[in-house]
Formats: structure tokens, sequence, C-alpha cells
């Protein structure tokens, strides 16, 4: 049991020390920061747009089409880090399957890019 | 050992080369001009690998460990996937072009959406099978809402793609049940993990999954989407949804159940009979309200559907036999009565409402005759081709002593002949006014003659489909 819990103490340090450093940062700014309080710098903020709104607004689409391809290489990134971990271990068959795959993905980009879905105006 | 497995998915992996090949040349060359181009292309090319899997040797192939199977099954079933989506496109450009809806990405995503179907079919693993539907599936939202400016159009994606979402998503809890329980995701390693009884568990898998590919053969309780989607597609999409996607989910389903859990035929025999013969009801009562063709024959491909689980559901070689005549004589009708749907047009602008075609065969005796007889081909009525496609899964369920089942089925279609003969009613005995325009595109006009020509002298030996479909029943099931 002893032996056991010795295991978490590492982990018990870290937490110790993420609250000691979250206080000592939240009281350093009521202790020294200046301060000079406005309407706009209290409001909670929200990326640009008003925190207490109407859900229904206009949003651009253009907003969805950016995040969607963009989510597509998020997504490439994710199957690329477990590949580059087991570099070391993996065959010529490993090491040309990925690449297929991000030769798949480069016709994809070439076609969005060409058809301009790229670009804002 | 890799260049083995390559030689066996050859035609699926040359078909995706061309469809990345295709999107590339053509978008830094002449884009949509170039699209009627790319449409014949692709439709050699689905024609060319019909041809070439069609005249590949028999035998069973495996490869990637099992994941991929290639036996006289799937190549029946790839042969009329690529035949009817060749077909359709053929009959899309015309449609198209007169609309401006003619984009070269059209036939490229078809191709890509029959890429998935062929990957479907020839799943051995559940991890193929669900990355072949979803390579389907998503070419398949897209085309559906191919019509951009239009409120049903981008309806019809939407709605098909949240369902199709949520089928998916039924399908994965049913995949990772079975793989929790059986330990495997091969459907050789579900089938002995079911050997001595199957359990709880896998039992809840087996029905999540049956539950999933039954929204994509649009089987009832599980139909919604259907007429909505089928409604507001543009009609060649409607028409593609209605044939080669529904062979490529009928034929996953009988692999499924027949592959991974044979064992277990008492199990998914009751589950598929109730959707068998709540299919066959749904589509043959809900469809007698419509007025829009493209709803109406929503239902119809619902009862159709129906009637092929009807095959699936006796669990014999002969049931799946049955299930395969009857999926590639639906889908020569349905070729037929969509080149005639995607011929009505009044004053240029496309028309659905059935009342159009009132006195047709005053105006155009030889195409109504060709209706007529697709529609009583629909119906089953003998001695036409779709009589021949519901009397063998009828002997299939009695076969297996379904019975009740099969006296279902008869009732089922008694009640939808009605609707087919309504149109044929009108067409023929209803009042005269001002119809449909005359003329129709000549491919149009040939794939409507051929298609019922098919229906008539089909007759004789049904083309010979029956010995095929007996050698890739055999395959499937032993």
């Amino acid at each position: 049991m002893e032996e056991l819990l010795s295991e978490y103490l590492p982990i018990v340090v870290f937490l110790g020390l993420a609250i000691a450093l979250g206080l000592v940062l939240i009281l350093a700014a009521v202790v020294l920061a200046v301060r000079n309080p406005d309407p706009e710098k209290v409001s909670a903020y929200e990326c640009g747009f008003n925190a207490f709104d109407d859900a229904r607004m206009k949003f651009d689409v253009r907003f969805y089409l950016v995040a969607i391809l963009f989510i597509i290489f998020d997504l490439e990134i994710a199957f690329l880090f477990p590949w580059a971990v087991a570099f070391q271990d993996i065959s010529m068959l490993g090491f040309w399957s990925m690449m297929v795959f991000l030769g798949v993905l480069t016709v994809g980009f070439a076609y969005e890019w060409k058809k301009g879905a790229l670009e804002w105006e | 050992m890799i260049s083995a497995d390559i030689s066996v998915v050859l035609p699926e992996l040359l078909l995706a080369v061309f469809a990345m090949g295709a999107l590339l040349i053509t978008v830094y060359t002449s884009k949509d001009k170039a699209a009627p181009m790319v449409l014949w292309t692709t439709s050699v090319v689905l024609l060319a690998t019909a041809i070439w899997i069609a005249l590949s040797g028999g035998g069973t192939r495996v490869a990637f460990g099992g994941m991929f199977v290639d036996d006289g099954f799937a190549r029946f079933a790839k042969v009329t996937i690529l035949l009817s989506a060749a077909a359709i496109l053929l009959m899309s450009q015309e449609y198209m072009l007169k609309r401006d809806l003619l984009r070269f990405e059209y036939p490229i995503l078809v191709t890509l959406a029959v890429v998935g179907m062929m990957m479907m079919v020839s799943a051995g693993d559940l991890m193929a099978l669900y990355m072949g539907l979803e390579l389907q599936s998503l070419a398949l939202y897209v085309v559906a809402s191919l019509r951009r400016d239009s409120v049903k159009s981008t309806e019809a994606g939407l709605k098909y793609f949240v369902l199709g979402a949520l089928s998916s998503g039924l399908l994965l809890y049913g995949a990772s049940l079975t793989y929790g329980y059986a330990g495997t995701t091969l459907f050789t390693g579900i089938v002995e993990a079911a050997s001595e009884g199957i359990s709880l568990g896998l039992l809840f898998g087996l029905v999540f999954l049956i539950a999933g590919l039954a929204f994509k053969v649009s089987a009832a309780p599980f139909h919604m989407w259907t007429p909505d989607v089928y409604e507001g597609s543009p009609t060649p999409v409607t028409a593609f949804l209605a044939t080669a996607p529904k062979v490529a989910a009928m034929a996953l389903f009988a692999r499924v159940v027949h592959d991974a859990f044979s064992g277990v035929v008492s199990d998914w025999q009751q589950i598929v009979a109730f959707l068998s013969v709540v299919s066959m009801f749904l589509g043959a009562i809900a469809a007698i309200g419509q007025q829009n063709i493209k709803r109406l024959m929503a239902y119809s491909s619902i009862a159709h559907m129906g009637f092929a689980l009807m095959g699936l559901a006796a669990g014999t070689v002969f049931g799946v036999q049955a299930m395969l005549i009857y999926m590639a004589i639906y889908v020569a009708m349905n070729i037929g009565t969509f080149a005639f749907i995607l011929s009505m047009e009044k004053d240029g602008q496309p028309v659905t409402d059935i009342a159009s075609l009132q006195m047709y065969s005053k105006r155009e005796p030889l195409k109504a005759l060709a209706v007529l007889v697709l529609m009583f081909s629909l119906a089953g009525v003998p001695p036409l081709v779709g009589f021949f496609g519901k009397f063998y899964v009828l002997r299939a369920a009695y076969d297996a002593g379904l019975g009740w089942l099969a006296v279902a089925g008869v009732i089922a279609s008694v009640i939808g002949a009605f609707y087919y003969l309504r149109i044929v009613y009108y067409m023929y005995f209803g009042e005269d006014k001002e119809g449909l325009d005359s003329g129709m595109n000549p491919v149009l006009w040939g794939f409507l003659m051929a298609s019922a020509g098919v229906m008539l002298l089909g007759v004789i030996n049904l083309f010979g489909v029956e010995g095929v479909a007996a050698a890739a029943a055999a395959t499937l099931v032993n």
C-alpha cells in the first residue's frame, strides 16, 4: 500500500505546485496590478462576439468551410504522431502506407486550392 | 505478400486512382466545361471495370489478412453496381446539362461512391465494412445536395447526412459490442466466437449492426429518410440512390449475416423477417397517397427492399440466390422507370406529378407501352420478369419454413399493385388534358426501351442470371 501510494507522490507534488502557482498568479493580480475598470474590460470576452446576445445570428458560412478544411489536416496530424513515434519499428510497408495517405490528402488539398475554397473573397 | 494483396483489390485501386486523377486534371484544366467528357469517360471506365470483374476467374481470394474478400458473391454484386452506375451516369447528362447542374465533380463523386460500394460488398471485417460504407455514404450526401440553390435539395442532403450519421452511429455501436464480445473484428473470428451459442452481448451487437444496415437499405422502420431524400435530390441522383447503393447495402447485409453470423441463423432470421414484412406493407400502403412520382418510387423501393429481405430471411443458399436475382431485376426495372421519369417535362421544366401522365398513351403510344410493361413488372404481374423476382423470394421463404412471410408478401404485393396500376390507368384511361412534352433524349429512350425489352424477353431464361446468382450465393453460404 505504502509503495503504491509513493508511486503517486509526483502527482501530489505536481497538484500542489499547480495550485500554489495558480494562487500566486491570481493574488499577484489582486495585490500588484493597476486597476482601471471600464465596461468593456470587465465584460466576458467571447472571440469577438457579444457574450449575451441572440444565439440565432447570421454567421458567415465561410467560417464553416475553413473549419472543415482545417479539421482534415488536424486529423492528419493525429494519424502522423503515432506513426512518427513508432517510426523506428515500422516496416517499409508502414512508411509507404502513410505516404499514400498523405498523397490522397494532397490530391484533395490541390483540388480545394484550385477550386478557390481557400480564398476569403 | 503485399503485391498479392494489391492484385486482389486492383479494380478498386484503379477506380480510386482514376477518380483522383480525373479530379486533378479537370480542376487544373477546363473545369465544368469538360464535365460531359468526364461523365462519359467515367461511364466507360465503370463499364470496362464491370466487364473485367465479370471475366476475371472464379475462386475466392482473400487480401489483407481476411479484411477484403473477393468471391463470386462479391463479383456478382460488383458487376450489378458498376453496370447500374454507368447506366445512370449516361442517363444523367441531358437532364443535368439542361438545368445547369452538370459539375465535373458529379461523375467523380459517383465513382468514389462506387469504390465504397465495391469495398462494402467485399468486406470481410467490421473495419473494412465501415470504411466502405462511409466512403459510399459521404459521396452520396454530397451528390444528394448537388443543386445547392434549391431548398429541397439541400434539405435532402442534410436529412440524408443527419440520419445517415445516426445509422452509422448505431452500426458502430453494434460493431464495438460485437468486437467486445467476440474479441475480433474479422468475420471469420466472429463466426468462431458465436460457434457455441451466441452470448447476450454479441446478440445486442448483431441487432445494432442489423439496425444500422436496415437504415442503409431503407427497410422499415428505418425508412423515414427515403421519401424526402428521393424527392429533394436532383432526379438523376434519385435514380442513382435507388439502384447501386441498394444493391451494395443489401449485399453487405447478406455478407454480415451469412459470413459473420452464419452459425446463429435463427437469431437474426426473426429480425430480418420482421424488417421484411414491415417494409413490404409500409411500402405498399404509404405509396397509395403519393402524387409525386419520386416519392412514389421511394415507397416502391422500400417495398422492394422488403421482398429482397424476404430472400435473406430464408437463411439458405437459395434465399441468397433469390435475393441476388431480385436485386438484379429490381435494378433493371428501376433504370428503365427512371429513364422515363427523367424525360418527364412540361414546357422544358421537370414534372413529377403523376396526374400529368393523363392520356399519355394517346400522344406517345410506344413510350406509354414501355412504361406499362415496367409498371406491371414492378407490381409483379406474371409473366413479366418482375414476377419471377417475387416468385424466387417467395419460394425461398416458403422452403425455409416461413410460410406466413410468403403469404404476407403476396398480400402486400397485391396492395402495392394499386399504385403501379394507377399510373397505367392515368396513361390509358385518364381525362384528356394538356400533358407532358413529347420528344425524348435518345439515350433515355434507349434505356427505357431496353429496360422494357428486358422485362419482356427475360422471361425466357432471365438472361442466364439464375445460374450466375446460384454460383454466387454458393460462395457466400457454406
